[in-house]
């Protein structure tokens, strides 16, 4: 097995200047889960071939425009780790039995929304997972189905109001359901590496792609996309809200490697979660009409068991 | 050992199809099991682990990845062949609707088998026409022999640059997959001939060549210029057929055309069928011929593109002609009769009286009795159909099985 490298990147300045995404796509201005992508695609570097589920990025490549310097291919809803796999067969099939040139080989992305990821496709991204494939899988995690105008996903918050989980009197919370936990779904799967990222901490995001890269095997990374459009704020404060979600611990950054799970990033002091929250129309309703201080220390009481297991 | 190392073995249909895609010399066979296909890919499984076959095999986790690996393997240039049955050609039909318009070449036996509800497991088509609207070539096969030599077909059409689509070989369930028959096996040399090895005439995935495959697109007049594409390549495989199946036929000695006659010269009766019910089709024929009716047959092998003119020319003059549908489209009846109909409607010569009968649902029997049955309602010309095939002995065994469910009533039945 090849060894985990350490920290390849300490400061901003040490990242690539390289663009492999071309600026101008039809995403809505200020998409954390598009930054997520770029800055990853400044470790992966060429030869690589993204393998899209429906969703938001799917509208990187409308005919007959690409921004991307690498491949592209766009598949279904719940199909793109499977595709992954006749991807990588073929190319392997392809460098054994055909000759063809270990220059030719492709690093295989997915890039999914947490819909496709934690709904639709769950079922085909475990099986990939288990298989072993050797791939990675970016899901930018917006808490909701994004391209469809922000409906209630596996992955939308509690207390977060989306189209088909609005605050209303019967529900005071919106969504009630507590997220499903990606991170832990795919650890029982123990794959080779696994990191959760944020585009706000471009560092830490980068190493974790570096050491991605340096691995085979199924590398997977849930990347926090702040999505002003669904959770409605300003995309110019993407940044802010991506670093709310850091500071007040309701984001963790973390890796799970070799059988241990480290925090790449403690908050060292955390701050309230209603810092994030009222950042956002989609909790809202927790500070307006009346305050829902229920509601809100609700959501605080899981942060915090969540970190008391760790700080 | 015959010519060229030609060689006559016994096969089950199901063998039959592992052995068109050994022969084709496969890359890359990801899979998923269903009765009554599973010994497909279990004996291509172990040609793989064994080494007479090179390249991989891979165990998916359904049929919607199935098709999804095979498909972008296939636009990676790899030679690919997978194979499944009913709910699983169901289960994969989004992924099928979405990769013709990939454009890419593979080939997959589909062994057909009645859907639910309710569950069974003997053959009928309404698995196989499901998926007739999304762009598939589809042969359907009536012998084991034809099973794998409509996969070597499959290949050379499915490859050609006039066409760039997926292949669906069918074989009926049971009837052909667990039947055994003898097969002429060619030799490797002259397989070789036949299908060389893949050269994808698409750019396919790998460094040198980034390429954005499947794009969004907006504005129906740009979508129809994609879709327009996939209908005429479906269009041109019927030609690219007729010469791969010409060049076959040379070569092998088996002659293949997109529909066949069968003594339907001077024939007053015609049966139109299709896949392995073909062949007691023809065995009525000709029990009916011996009785002094002049009966004949015409099989429906290439059934996408559907060869409209070749199915007109065939039924040319001919007075009397019944269309067997193996499946039924509730509120609506046979699937394939009315595609019939529309490629007669403006022809002079078109016969006089077409009857639609509907036949052999869930793997039922298709009896002599029946074949004299239809010959008698074409002559009545007040029998307007369809006509159900499903009989007295048929009634009267569903009765015995209500009574142990405790029912009372009579069967309530068309
Ligand atoms: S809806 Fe959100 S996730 Fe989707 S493109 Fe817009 S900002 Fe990005």
């Amino acid at each position: 097995m090849t060894a985990i490298p350490g920290r390849t990147f300490k400061k901003v300045k040490e990242l690539s200047p390289a663009e492999w995404i071309a600026p101008g796509s039809p995403l809505c201005a200020g998409c954390g889960g598009l930054e997520g992508l770029r800055i990853a695609e400044k470790v992966l570097g060429e030869n690589v071939i993204y393998v899209n589920a429906a969703g938001c990025l799917t509208l990187l490549s409308v005919f007959p425009f690409s921004p991307l310097r690498g491949s592209w291919l766009y598949t279904t809803m719940s199909a793109p780790a499977a595709a992954s796999q006749g991807i990588r067969d073929a190319l392997d099939v392809r460098m054994g039995k055909h000759g063809l040139p270990k220059s030719e080989d492709l690093q295989v992305v997915v890039v999914a929304g947490d819909g496709s990821t934690c709904d639709i496709g769950l079922s085909a991204n475990s099986a990939a997972i288990h298989r072993g494939l050797d791939f990675i899988y970016f899901c930018y995690d917006n808490g909701g189905y994004g391209n469809t105008g922000f409906q209630w996903s596996p992955s939308s918050p509690y207390g977060s109001s989306t189209q088909t989980t609005p605050s209303v009197a019967a529900h005071p919370a919106g969504s009630e359901m507590k997220p499903k936990d990606l991170f832990e779904i795919w650890r029982a799967h123990d794959p080779v590496y696994l990191a959760t990222v944020s585009p706000r901490e471009p560092i830490d995001l980068s190493n974790k792609f570096a050491k991605a890269k340096a691995l085979k095997g199924p590398r997977l990374f849930i990347c926090m996309a702040a999505c002003p459009t669904g959770w409605g704020f300003d995309p110019k404060d993407t940044n802010v809200v991506a670093r709310l979600a850091v500071e007040t611990g309701i984001f963790p950054l973390k890796e799970y490697a070799e059988g241990k799970v480290v925090h790449t990033k403690m908050p060292r002091k955390r701050l309230p979660v209603e810092k994030f929250l009222e950042t956002q129309k989609r909790f809202r309703h927790l500070f307006a009409p009346e305050r829902r201080d229920d509601i809100i220390a609700e959501i605080q009481k899981d942060v915090d068991s969540y970190w008391r297991l760790y700080e | 050992m015959g010519v060229n190392g030609q060689r006559t073995i016994l096969l089950t249909g199901n063998k039959a199809a592992a052995w068109g895609a050994r022969l084709a010399d496969v890359d890359y066979v990801p899979a998923f099991p269903i009765t009554p296909q599973t010994e497909i890919v279990e004996t291509l499984a172990k040609w793989f682990a064994s080494g007479a076959m090179q390249g991989k095999f891979t165990n998916m986790d359904s049929e919607h990845s199935m098709f999804a690996a095979a498909a972008a393997a296939a636009a990676s240039g790899a030679r690919v062949f997978t194979a499944t049955s009913s709910q699983g050609l169901l289960y994969g039909l989004e992924v099928l609707y979405t990769v013709t318009g990939w454009r890419v070449p593979f080939v997959f036996a589909n062994v057909s088998r009645a859907l639910a509800t309710p569950i069974t497991l003997e053959p009928d088509h309404n698995d196989v026409l499901s998926a007739r609207d999304c762009g598939l070539v589809q042969l359907h096969a009536e012998t084991c022999q034809e099973i794998m030599d409509f996969i070597l077909l499959g290949y050379r059409i499915a490859e050609d640059r006039r066409v760039c689509l997926p292949v669906l070989v069918n074989l009926d369930g049971f009837y052909l997959s667990f039947t055994r028959e003898p097969v002429v096996i060619p030799g490797e040399a002259e397989i070789r001939r036949f299908l060389p090895a893949f050269k994808p005439v698409q750019p396919v995935f790998q460094a040198s060549r980034p390429q954005a495959r499947a794009s969004a697109i907006f504005g129906g007049g740009n979508y129809t210029y994609f879709r327009l594409q996939q209908h005429m390549a479906a269009l041109a495989a019927e030609r690219v057929f007729a010469e791969a199946a010409g060049e076959f036929g040379e070569r092998f000695g088996r002659h293949y055309r997109a529909v066949e006659p069968y003594r339907l010269d001077d024939a007053e009766y015609v049966f139109v069928m299709s896949n392995s019910f073909s062949t007691k089709g023809k065995a009525a024929v000709n029990r009916l011929r011996d009785m002094g009716t002049k009966a004949g047959l015409l099989k429906l092998s290439l059934f996408r593109p559907f060869p409209a003119k070749a199915v007109a020319d065939a039924l040319r003059g001919r007075p009397k002609v019944a269309v067997i549908d193996q499946n039924i489209a509730p509120g609506v009846g046979g699937i394939v009769f009315p595609e019939i109909l529309a490629a007669l409607y403006d022809r002079e010569d078109r016969p006089r009286r077409m009857l639609s009968v509907i036949g052999g649902l869930g793997g039922r029997d298709i009896r002599d009795g029946d074949f004299m049955t239809i010959v008698e309602r074409l002559d009545r010309p007040d029998f307007t159909g369809p006509l159900t095939l499903f009989g007295e002995s048929d009634k009267e065994q569903f009765q015995a099985l209500q009574r142990i469910a405790g029912r009372r009533e009579e069967a309530l039945v068309p």
